[in-house]
């Protein structure tokens, strides 16, 4: 079995073995936690294997397979890795790894948990390594349904409610999503050739202007909703705020990133002329999404709706940066995809162990807690001036390249937008300091919190493996920028010969 | 009648002497051994769905008017199949329930009759036999829906039934004799090369469509369906919903795109327009559902809106993904109904209220029923979203983008029914759950076929491939040639 597949059978494998002997919290968690590391170790296995690939293989993808599935649809298990996609399999490795030390002591239903939660884990591996718009789409709706269920047994608050209105946001996004699909597929013999999933089959053929501008505002948007771009974000806060914990981070940290891939890989490599179109009218969403989830930011005290509205408005940078149609500002969509990843997984992590202690998520009803986890509030100031865009940390790194490629546009337009994107960092300051100072610094306000439980082993290491990489992006990002930068050249070509013209 | 005559006439000839063997076992058992009847029907059914399995030619007999070939060889067995679960779901509820009214004989009879009736009618080669096929499987089905005479709510749901089929029979049987006075014959050959675009024409496909579309429960000739739903007994209700209305939908396709391919412009629109509204109605309508197989009856509308997707290719790849589809609802339809079913049995609630916290008492049941809803939501892998999709990519194919969009609308609308149930089952707790019970082993083996069905369908594409390749050659080539000129 080739490397790629094997990313896929491991999860599902996993979820066999639970199913049958996966009974109470210590042996599901147990099975959970080789299945992941497994999973780990290929990721890992995968990214230097890739890496030595590259050096004498030249094409596109690496690893390809493809069988045939449906043979009168000819559609096909079609799968191959870029540097993208290694990195963002890496991320997702890292973040169900560090899910499951999370979870190490969840109550309810421990054996359906984690099965759900590999489950999903398998859907966004899958998607990432498809190159084929059926075996996409398969996988990413295999990501989204566990959502309901996850969040609908084991949320907190309004969970049935914000179960629902996320699983019907996003499933209502994925049909959108198939008519687009069913368009390319139906455009892909333009030149005369046969009907095709397959995207770089697809992107050979020259599909006229008009269909072009008709189907990438639907793919488009079908891919942007689970990015969360305004008005389609509202799923995003509430479903965040009732997730659990390893599921808000897995949510957050992978789940919200199929949106730009999607719209990378899919979008703005087969429609160029489409996007080409249509980027000034959703630039001026991205760029509302942006300011609006900063500043809805800074009025709320719930922590996990701080987060959430944060990374709407982080994740609004990712489209925004893909719309800006420069490699520069790719390669920072692309970074900043892997660094609000780990950065908001280690930020729900963190919230899910304060909570865990303090039993509110109000910062209002908190305060001087550095003084008393001092571990965990220190690594929350870390990781809150990651998402500042800290030099030093993988914000900056990300936020540094897509505002040095959206600069290179010199009309007003694209001018204006950027100058109000870059003043969201100042926002992000903004909500960041105020919960840091008003939750964390200060003195001890409250009594009962004044004996709270020291951080144990589990939440350390679940903690270290999200704050390594965010720490290490932010030092080096060469390797990774050069491995990115590499693979977006050819996905690039497209728009770059309209640009050009 | 030879050999050879009794070979192509397989599957009707042995249910027919299936049914008088019952006939024949009912006057010879007493009252005390009439519970052992189940397992011997059963039994011998399944001799009969496997000996369905053989292969079969093409022929004809009776000069035409019936006519047997590789697809409606393997719908008769998709029909077997699910007549076979619906048997082994309904064992228990015949031991249990049904043996004090001394019944049992007749529900195999009559189910029996119904099933012969529909394998008439999706064989016939002329309206005649098409005619006697429908009505030989409607008229046993009344009688079941009433099944449990002393049930208040079973003999209102037969009297619905009987009134609205009779209807239906009028206006099709009505529909059809315009289409004799335009084509001047019965047999389907026929009428495809005399048959010219006509306003009677088209008046007697349209009544003809609106008398089937009863069967098939489209809108706007849907409304007995909730009613006698929810009056008949499960099992009746799941055959109601699988089985009548799968061949139903396939005789109708048949007859559109063989038969009256001349009109194909106007009942395009007509599906068009049908399509729309059956999706609509149905889901708008199981949205605020309480009881499970009312519930169900609204999603089965909503499903056959979908499965016009299908007829309105009008080609090879309609009738391949219609009946890919058909195959896989039974499936997932039944495994919905088992599930109800065999709570019904148990505990006789039926509200999606009682289901509340089902998973913490019966986590087996409430897997199959979410597998179950899954598929018919078209959620992948599971196999009702392969169905779904080849459908859109069926209507897509002729360039109906608008109608493959306000399918996926449906799509979402259904999602938030189909969840609803899960919500009830998984999210939500109850003081006063339904609590633990163990299924027999006929009703446990019932569920489990449409378990292991709806999981590997879809994903076992050779399956399709080979629907695909029977679907080749139905629609006439020399005929569309001819219309053509």
């Amino acid at each position: 079995m080739d490397i790629l597949t094997l990313l896929v059978v491991v999860p599902f494998l996993t979820v066999l073995v639970l199913i049958f002997f996966g009974k109470g919290l210590v042996k599901s968690r147990t099975i959970t936690l080789v299945g992941s590391l497994v999973q780990f170790g290929l990721a890992l296995n995968l990214l230097f294997a890739y890496l030595k690939e590259r050096a004498i293989n030249d094409s596109i993808m690496l690893f390809s397979r493809d069988i045939m599935w449906f043979k009168s649809f000819n559609i096909h298990y079609a799968i191959g890795v870029d540097g993208v996609s290694v990195a963002l399999i890496l991320l997702t490795a890292i973040i169900v790894l560090a899910g499951v030390f999370i979870s190490w002591k969840i109550d309810q239903l421990p054996k359906e948990f984690f099965i759900f939660l590999v489950i999903l884990a398998a859907g966004v591996y899958g998607f990432f390594i498809s190159v084929d718009l059926f075996t996409m789409f398969v996988f990413y709706e295999i990501a989204v349904i566990p959502m309901y269920l996850l969040i609908g047994i084991w949320g907190s608050g309004p969970r049935e409610n914000s179960a629902m209105k996320l699983t019907l946001m996003l499933m209502g996004a994925s049909a959108v999503l198939l008519v687009g699909i069913l368009g390319l597929y139906f455009n892909s013999n333009a030149d005369g050739g046969a009907l095709t999933f397959n995207i770089f089959e697809i992107a050979k053929v020259h599909i006229s202007e008009d269909t072009q501008r008709l189907f990438f505002p639907i793919v488009f948007i079908g891919f942007a909703v689970i990015g969360a771009l305004f008005p389609f974000h509202t799923w995003s806060p509430s479903g965040h705020a009732s997730a659990p914990t390893a599921v808000s981070m897995l949510h957050a940290g992978v789940l919200m990133k199929l949106g730009g891939y999607g719209i990378f890989r899919v979008a703005m490599f087969l429609l160029p002329a489409g996007a080409l179109y249509w980027t000034n009218f959703f630039i001026v969403l991205a760029v509302i999404g942006i300011v609006y989830g900063a500043l809805a930011a800074i009025k709320q005290t719930d922590l996990k709706y701080i987060n959430a509205y944060s990374s709407v408005s982080h994740l609004g940078m990712v489209l925004f940066a893909l719309l800006m149609l420069n490699k520069t500002a790719w390669n920072g969509a692309i970074l900043q995809s892997l660094s609000h990843g780990f950065m908001t997984a280690l930020f729900f992590a963190l919230i899910g162990m304060i909570y865990g202690r303090t039993h509110t998520r109000d910062a209002t009803k908190m305060g001087g807690l550095l003084k008393i986890i001092p571990f965990i509030s220190m690594i929350y100031v870390v990781a809150g001036l990651a998402s500042l865009g800290l030099p030093g940390m993988s914000g900056f790194v990300a936020e540094m390249n897509i505002f040095a490629g959206a600069f290179q546009h010199t009309d007003t337009f694209h001018r204006v937008a950027s100058i109000l994107t870059v003043s969201a960092i100042v926002i992000t300051a903004v909500y960041i300091l105020r919960v840091v100072g008003m939750m964390l610094m200060g003195p001890i306000r409250f009594d009962e919190f004044k004996n709270l439980p020291k951080v144990t082993w589990y939440e350390r290491v679940g903690i270290y493996l999200l704050l390594i990489p965010v720490v290490g992006i932010g030092i080096a990002p060469m390797w990774l920028s050069n491995m990115i930068m590499d693979s977006i050249e050819p996905f690039f070509k497209g728009v770059e010969v309209l640009i050009n013209k | 009648m030879n050999i050879s005559n009794f070979l192509v006439m397989r599957h009707e000839i042995i249910l027919l002497v299936l049914i008088l063997f019952m006939l024949v076992l009912e006057v010879f058992t007493t009252t005390k051994n009439k519970k052992k009847l189940i397992n011997v029907a059963i039994g011998l059914f399944l001799i009969h769905t496997i000996i369905g399995f053989f292969p079969q030619e093409t022929a004809s007999l009776f000069g035409g008017s019936f006519k047997t070939y590789g697809l409606v060889h393997f719908f008769k067995n998709v029909l077997n199949f699910g007549v076979l679960i619906i048997l082994l779901q309904s064992a228990d509820w015949l031991r249990d329930k049904v043996a004090a009214y001394n019944k049992i004989p007749e529900f195999f009879i009559l189910l029996f009759s119904s099933l012969l009736g529909m394998y008439f009618m999706i064989s016939s080669g002329d309206f005649l036999m098409f005619y006697i096929g429908l009505e030989l499987s409607t008229l046993p089905l009344i009688a079941l829906i009433a099944y449990n005479s002393h049930d208040q709510r079973a003999t209102e749901a037969g009297i619905k039934m009987i009134l609205s089929a009779a209807l239906a029979s009028a206006i099709s049987l009505f529909g059809i004799s315009m289409l004799y006075a335009t084509g001047g014959s019965l047999y389907f050959e026929s009428i495809a090369t005399s048959l010219h675009e006509s306003n009677l024409a088209i008046f007697g496909m349209v009544l003809f469509f609106a008398g089937i579309g009863f069967k098939i429960s489209l809108a706007p000739f849907h409304f007995w369906t909730a009613d006698v739903y929810e009056g008949a007994p499960t099992q009746i209700t799941s055959y109601l919903s699988v089985i009548s209305k799968g061949a139903a939908v396939f005789i109708l396709m048949i007859i559109l795109f063989t038969v009256l391919p001349v009109l194909n412009e106007t009942w395009k629109i007509v599906v068009y327009i049908v399509a729309i509204a059956t999706m609509f109605t149905g889901n708008l309508f199981a949205l605020r559902q309480q009881n499970m197989k009312r519930f169900l009856a609204y999603s089965s509308i909503a499903q056959a809106g979908f499965m016009l997707m299908g007829i309105i290719n009008a080609d090879e790849l309609g009738i391949s993904t219609v009946v890919f589809f058909v195959l896989i609802y039974i499936f997932s339809n039944l495994g919905a109904f088992g599930v109800v079913q065999a709570i019904i049995n148990q505990t006789g609630k039926e509200n999606m209220e009682d289901y509340k916290g089902l998973y913490r008492t019966n986590p087996m049941l409430s897997l199959v029923l979410l597998l179950a809803l899954f598929s018919l939501a078209g959620i992948p892998p599971i196999a009702g979203f392969f169905g779904k999709f080849f459908l859109y990519t069926a209507a897509a194919q002729k360039g109906y983008f608008i109608l493959v969009f306000i399918a996926v609308v449906n799509v979402t609308i259904s999602l938030y029914y189909y969840l609803l149930p899960v919500r009830a089952m998984f999210l939500e707790t109850s003081e006063n759950p339904i609590p633990y019970f163990k299924s027999k082993n006929m009703m446990r083996a019932g569920l489990l076929l449409t378990v292991v069905g709806v999981l590997i369908l879809g994903l076992y594409s050779p399956l399709y491939g080979y629907i695909v390749e029977l679907s080749k050659n139905i629609i006439n080539p020399d005929l569309l040639t001819y219309l053509a000129k």
